[in-house]
């Protein structure tokens, strides 16, 4: 037996839901966390839903405590240059001070009004499917506080929602929740931007995150989600989209590794002609394990989904993409494409991709893909043979492969941010070996 | 320039060029023919250092130096040029940041500062205007959904921007329309220079009426078959190649 037991963090778990004090209201959804919370299996290597990501650093992480408001100091251009409404939290702590704007709909958990609580009672926690989502139930069981994004029949939000999550250095390793329900009502419109950082000198941290969408019929939202935590923070986070009939989701997230980090996506064409597009971008490096898990769920006919993901696993990192497209037999009339590419730029770097594609609907069109490769020669030769040496070239090409999903991405400032940060980041080797 | 003397090499397992050698004077345009297959393009990539193109025996000296020893790049910032037959697509990879890089590396190498951003943007728009592609072809991914006529285009524009001592020009006139053949000779006619030269490897005679050579080399076989003067093309035009073999068997 190690010395420490399988069933370490999910009491720590306990405890801390135990110290939290929150509004009675959300008592019932709290209580049914964790009463599944405590129910569940703890995932092994048996559990075909982490089947390649074991939880050790996170038995063995120590979370006995809550994130508390510290005093941080974020590189310049840390965060994205953006007139925006914004909403910051540190350690799970809400920051007044960082935070700015406002606009009618958009509000904590913990300034909701009646009706915004009534909303969030009937909403929040039902978009996600526990069963499959051990960490969503777990959520449940962690929440006080959280965003609620509310925009009404066929109102345009006129600025983005700009909500950033900043993990600092703590005296022991800390736990923060971070909790956020999208709800847009018929024909409304919105952009949302999820942000995670971590200080640099961040220590052990774990950041449990969820965030679930509901977009009504005709309503469109574009939604991003960066998770920059580095080396020391776990993450495991999910988002869980319900598309009402001619709705319209276009998201499109990226993440860099740490010790662990588990995004779940999981999008649900609920009413005929809904779109999903999803890009996604993942770099590992380091020792880092970074899984993706996507599921689409087409339930209703002549919707469409478009996802590209596209990872660089350096060094001795490893990625796990899993991307299932799940046809249901009255989704007639399906378009759904799934591509996933991959480039290993180390020897001991690892991918496990796997897509996999169930229809049980006879006129649908389909298409997936993944591929494992290392950078193309005759391009390393073009770029050399104009004097580039190798190094810059590979560095080149490396950072072109995932380009191309940031290359068009609308949000200007999101564009310009990454492009900064991971220009910075390739220029340190990792991804151009 | 450039001295291939007894120049053997071979593509993966297959000699290619056997015993070719070729002298290129300071500002001389030697055009070079010869039939599909010949090793036209494998005599580009031996000297430019493909992978896979391997010299197995002789020489060639580039501006005094020995070429073979050098690297990829060090080729490249030495000032030696190949304009690909197929230049390659790298989507993802602005086109504008690929010419800033490479022009950097060039300019370091010969001592040169650095251009600042803002000046290099002002070159580069100037000379893609030269070559007739729209500036927007500079924002795009490197040669990424470029039709065949603008990547000639755009070797053309770096080779403008490297201004190298030796440019290889491997079949830039195939693929151009009449108008896009005058763009690309008058640019390089603009950089011809008595420092300068340059090999025009070329099916046609056609682009040698606007690029006037001073030698036209017939490469068949992996070897020089016949050297001339610009007449030669003509007469290749009218008889093709086969006579040529005859006399050298
Ligand atoms: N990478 C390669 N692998 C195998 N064979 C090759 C390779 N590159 C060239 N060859 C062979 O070498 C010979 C010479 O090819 P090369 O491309 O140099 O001809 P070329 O004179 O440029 O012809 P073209 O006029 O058609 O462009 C050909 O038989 C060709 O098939
Ligand atoms: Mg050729």
């Amino acid at each position: 037996m190690s010395e420490t037991s399988p069933q370490d963090f999910k009491h720590l778990a306990l405890s801390l839901a135990g110290a939290q004090d929150s509004a009675p209201w959300l008592d019932s959804l709290r209580f049914t966390g964790t009463e599944q919370w405590l129910e569940a299996q703890w995932p092994g290597r048996r559990t075909e839903l982490w089947k390649y990501t074991p939880l050790a650093s996170l038995q063995r992480g120590q979370f006995a405590s809550w994130g508390s408001a510290q005093a941080y100091t974020l590189a310049e251009h840390a965060l994205l240059s953006l007139d925006a409404i914004r909403l910051v939290f540190v350690n799970g702590q809400f920051d007044a001070q960082a935070s700015a704007g406002d606009v009618a709909g958009v509000v904590r958990f913990s300034k909701a009004d009646a009706a915004q609580q009534a909303l969030i009672e009937a909403r929040l926690g039902k978009i996600v499917d526990t069963k499959r989502h051990l960490f969503a139930s777990l959520s449940n069981a962690w929440t006080q506080d959280g965003v609620l994004v509310h925009v009404p029949k066929n109102t345009k939000l006129e600025l983005p929602i700009y909500i950033v999550h900043v993990s600092t250095p703590e005296a022991t390793p800390a736990t923060a929740n971070h909790r956020v329900l999208v709800v847009l009502e018929e024909s409304a419109q919105a952009e949302i931007i999820e942000h995670f950082i971590s200080d640099e000198q961040a220590q052990n941290g774990f950041v449990n995150s969820l965030t679930e969408i509901q977009v009504g019929a005709n309503a469109h939202l574009s939604h991003y989600r960066m998770n920059l935590e580095e080396e020391h923070i776990i993450h495991i986070g999910g988002v869980h989209i319900n598309l009402a009939s001619n709705a319209q989701y276009l998201g499109f997230t990226l993440s860099e590794g740490s010790q662990l980090k588990r995004i779940d996506y999981q999008i649900c064409h609920k009413g005929k002609g809904a779109h999903a597009g999803l890009n996604g971008v993942y770099l590992p490096r380091n020792e880092h394990l970074l899984d993706y898990h996507t599921n689409v769920e087409h339930e209703a006919p002549h919707c469409t989904t478009s996802e590209v993901f596209r990872g660089i696993i350096a060094d001795s990192a490893r990625a796990v993409f899993n991307g299932r497209i799940h046809i249901h037999p009255d989704a007639q009339k399906t378009l759904a494409e799934l591509s996933n590419k991959n480039l290993l730029t180390s020897d001991k770097a690892e991918v496990d991709t796997k897509p996999e594609l169930e229809i049980y609907a006879d006129d649908v069109k389909c298409a997936h893909g993944a591929t494992v490769s290392q950078l193309d020669q005759t391009s390393m030769f073009y770029l050399r043979s104009r004097g580039l040496c190798e190094k810059q070239a590979r560095t080149m090409l490396s950072f072109g492969f995932i380009n191309e999903l940031l290359q068009d991405l609308p949000q200007q400032a999101v564009r310009e941010h990454l492009h900064r940060h991971l220009t910075q980041l390739f220029d340190k080797d990792h991804f151009a070996s | 320039m450039l001295d291939i003397r007894n120049l053997n090499a071979r593509v993966e397992e297959t000699e290619i060029l056997r015993n070719l050698s070729l002298r290129i004077k300071p500002g001389e345009v030697h055009a070079i023919m010869g039939p599909n297959g010949a090793g036209k393009s494998t005599l580009g990539n031996v000297l430019s250092g493909r992978p896979g193109y391997e010299a197995t025996s002789g020489e060639v000296e580039f501006n005094g130096k020995n070429l073979l020893d050098m690297g990829i790049e060090e080729r490249a910032r030495e000032g030696l040029f190949l304009a690909f037959q197929y230049p390659v697509e790298i989507p993802g990879v602005s086109n504008m940041e690929f010419l800033k890089a490479s022009v950097d590396a060039r300019r370091k190498h010969l001592g040169l500062p650095e251009l600042s951003s803002f000046d290099f943007m002002k070159i580069a728009r100037e000379t893609s205007k030269r070559v007739s592609l729209d500036a927007a072809f500079l924002k795009r991914g490197v040669n990424e959904g470029f039709s065949g006529g603008e990547k000639k285009r755009n070797e053309i524009l770096q080779m403008m921007l490297l201004e190298p001592s030796l440019c290889i020009l491997d079949e830039t006139d195939s693929g151009l329309d009449i108008d896009a053949l005058q763009v690309v000779a008058a640019g390089v006619n603009s950089m011809r220079s008595a420092e300068r030269s340059f090999i025009v490897v070329t099916h046609y005679q056609r682009l040698l009426d606007f690029i006037i050579p001073d030698y036209v080399h017939v490469l068949a076989g992996g070897r020089i078959v016949k050297s001339g003067g610009k007449e030669l093309a003509l007469e290749l035009e009218a008889k093709g190649y086969a006579w040529l073999e005859d006399e050298v068997a």
